[in-house]
């Protein structure tokens, strides 16, 4: 574990739990924005058959970097009629959310920023903070268009929670642990014991639960999605509609921080799909460590397979995300009461009847 | 409840079918054209901005009379006798000083009509088409060879001529007009005078 390893090595706690909290931060978050937000442009640029940032560093990859550079140069602007301590308030709240999510995300074996039982109800808890912060963000802006965005993304992301924890529940009734680490152990060894390809189990429970298990992946993926408001559920920030939505008056670092807490939400809602049904940081077939007997080669592919699953759905939201048009506000809410909510309670029940057998 | 599922099976399956859409342009090469770095390839008759061969310019005033928003602003002088001025590349004889020769790119339409005119072949259409600027002024170009000195001194050399012409005419009206009268006080009075005063009178 890293923190033990840092204990023996500072032998001073409140340092190594400091250096802990704040690896996923420093060492993960932040350089993966910068990639994300190079990759998004990349991605949607070479969809449309364009090709991009391409000025920056060779093929615009040092644009981000710039655009960085641009926002710490930028006037930290308040507009006087805004409430002043919740608008500056909120991107933190934002951003806190959405960090505090990493805290429970195992990245190997080896490191877990908090070995907590209650992992997955913690980082469900821990994100509904951020609907207090856009909410607090588009009430303080004193705008129009922010305060509707802000109640749109409100109604949205609650509404889309429900399905996200049915599928939770799903999972919790079959494998009986809410820790993402022991729920990762589960899965280890082969691709078979991914819980997409119905958990560990063997016999005749595995393949009942598979095409439930097929399903409630992608109503997880779905949900999960709308939570993080991205298109084709940005109707939150429709660009067309809302200006930008609820961050429509922010400027400089404070819109930096939306910004970052966006694409870190992008990750652990995608770690989280990765945990729940792709064996979170397991390798599909057996580590390179083991055969050679290099017992410190694990946490290292470890880390490289949990960051590989996650970067793959993120880029999948990328992808639908410049495949997709938005909803509408009424088809949004249709479509989680009247499709995800019902095939949600579906799964859940057939799954708590296959288990009894 | 059918309809549901149809629905729901619909809906996914476009979904994929878009996403395979996407995913194949992925791969398919970016039509972007790197602008100041790769320049598009132009037509053929494209028409941009117009240079001025001063060569073969002989000072015809055709294209300045063809131009539709009077952008080309031409000035000549007659060259004198004693001066060769060369032929153009066409064989024609130039007899005309360009003192002046500026086209005003800001107010041209590039509608190519001063072009065809042109006897010499002397204005045409380049390639370029950057020549933006700040200031409206500094797109008035100047195609004239000669420097401001010797433009002053080619007008001031057709001035002088003329002067001397000039004089050597009023001279010689001077020196007719003399001997006229001279002859008139020898013949006396005399007929043939009349016709002439009114041809005079009718100019």
């Amino acid at each position: 574990m890293m923190y033990e390893w840092l204990y023996d090595l500072t032998g001073s706690s409140i340092l190594s739990m400091f250096i802990v909290s704040l690896l996923p931060l420093f060492a993960f978050i932040l350089p993966f924005a910068l990639l994300a937000v190079l990759a998004e442009r990349k991605v949607s640029a070479h969809m449309q058959d364009r090709l991009g940032p391409m000025r920056v560093g060779y093929h615009g990859i040092l644009q981000t970097i710039a655009d960085i550079i641009k926002l710490l140069q930028k006037e930290d602007l308040v507009p006087s009629a805004t409430d002043k301590k919740l608008f500056n308030f909120a991107p933190l709240l934002v951003f806190t959310g959405s960090y505090a999510a990493f805290a429970a995300i195992p990245f190997s074996g080896a490191f877990i920023g908090s070995q907590i039982e209650l992992g997955l109800i913690y980082i469900v808890a821990v994100t509904g903070l951020v609907v207090a912060g856009i909410l607090m963000a588009g009430w303080a802006s004193n705008n129009k268009y922010s305060l509707l965005g802000a109640m749109r993304s409100a109604a949205q992301i609650i509404s889309y929670e429900i399905p996200t924890l049915l599928i939770i529940l799903t999972i919790v009734m079959i494998t009986g642990t809410l820790s993402l680490y022991t729920l990762s152990e589960l899965q280890t060894s082969f691709f078979w014991n991914w819980m997409i390809f119905g958990g560990p189990d063997t016999g005749l429970q595995k393949f009942l639960y598979l095409p439930l298990m097929l399903i409630g992946c992608l109503v997880i993926y779905i949900s999960t999605l709308a939570e993080v408001n991205r298109t084709p559920f940005d109707i939150p920030e429709a660009e067309s509609e809302l200006v930008s939505g609820y961050h429509t008056e922010y400027s400089g670092m404070k819109f930096a921080m939306f910004f970052l807490a966006e694409y870190a939400n992008m990750f652990a809602v995608s770690a989280i799909v990765a945990i729940i049904f792709f064996g979170g940081y397991q390798s599909p077939f057996g580590y390179l460590g083991n055969t050679l007997e290099l017992q410190w080669l694990i946490p290292i592919e470890q880390f490289f397979w949990f960051t590989a699953k996650g970067l793959f759905f993120v880029f999948v939201q990328m992808w639908l995300r410049w495949t997709l048009p938005r909803f509408r506000v009424d088809q949004l809410m249709a479509f989680c009461w009247k499709y995800l909510i019902p095939i949600a309670f579906v799964i859940l029940l057939f799954a708590g009847l296959i288990s009894l057998i | 409840m059918r309809d549901y599922f149809l629905k729901f099976w619909e809906g996914l399956f476009t979904i994929l079918i878009g996403m395979k859409v996407t995913f194949r342009h992925l791969f398919v090469p970016a039509v972007t054209i790197q602008y100041p770095s790769v320049k598009p390839q132009l037509p053929e008759r494209e028409r941009n901005r117009l240079y001025v061969n001063m060569d073969d310019c002989i000072g015809c005033d055709q294209c300045s009379r063809a131009c539709p928003v009077s952008c080309i602003q031409i000035e000549t002088v007659k060259s004198l006798p004693e001066e060769d001025l060369g032929k153009t590349s066409n064989g024609k004889k130039k007899a005309l000083w360009v003192t002046n020769f500026t086209i005003d790119f800001a107010k041209c339409c590039y509608c190519e009509l001063c072009v065809f005119p042109c006897p010499t072949d002397c204005i045409y259409m380049t390639d370029l088409y950057e020549f933006s600027e700040f200031e409206r002024g500094n797109l008035i170009y100047d195609f004239v060879t000669l420097t401001q000195t010797e433009r002053e001194e080619k007008k001031k050399n057709f001035e002088e001529f003329q002067a001397k012409k000039e004089a050597e005419k009023a001279a010689a009206a001077k020196k007719a007009a003399e001997e006229k009268a001279l002859s008139q006080k020898d013949q006396g009075e005399s007929k043939p005078d009349k016709p002439t005063d009114e041809k005079k009178g009718s100019d």
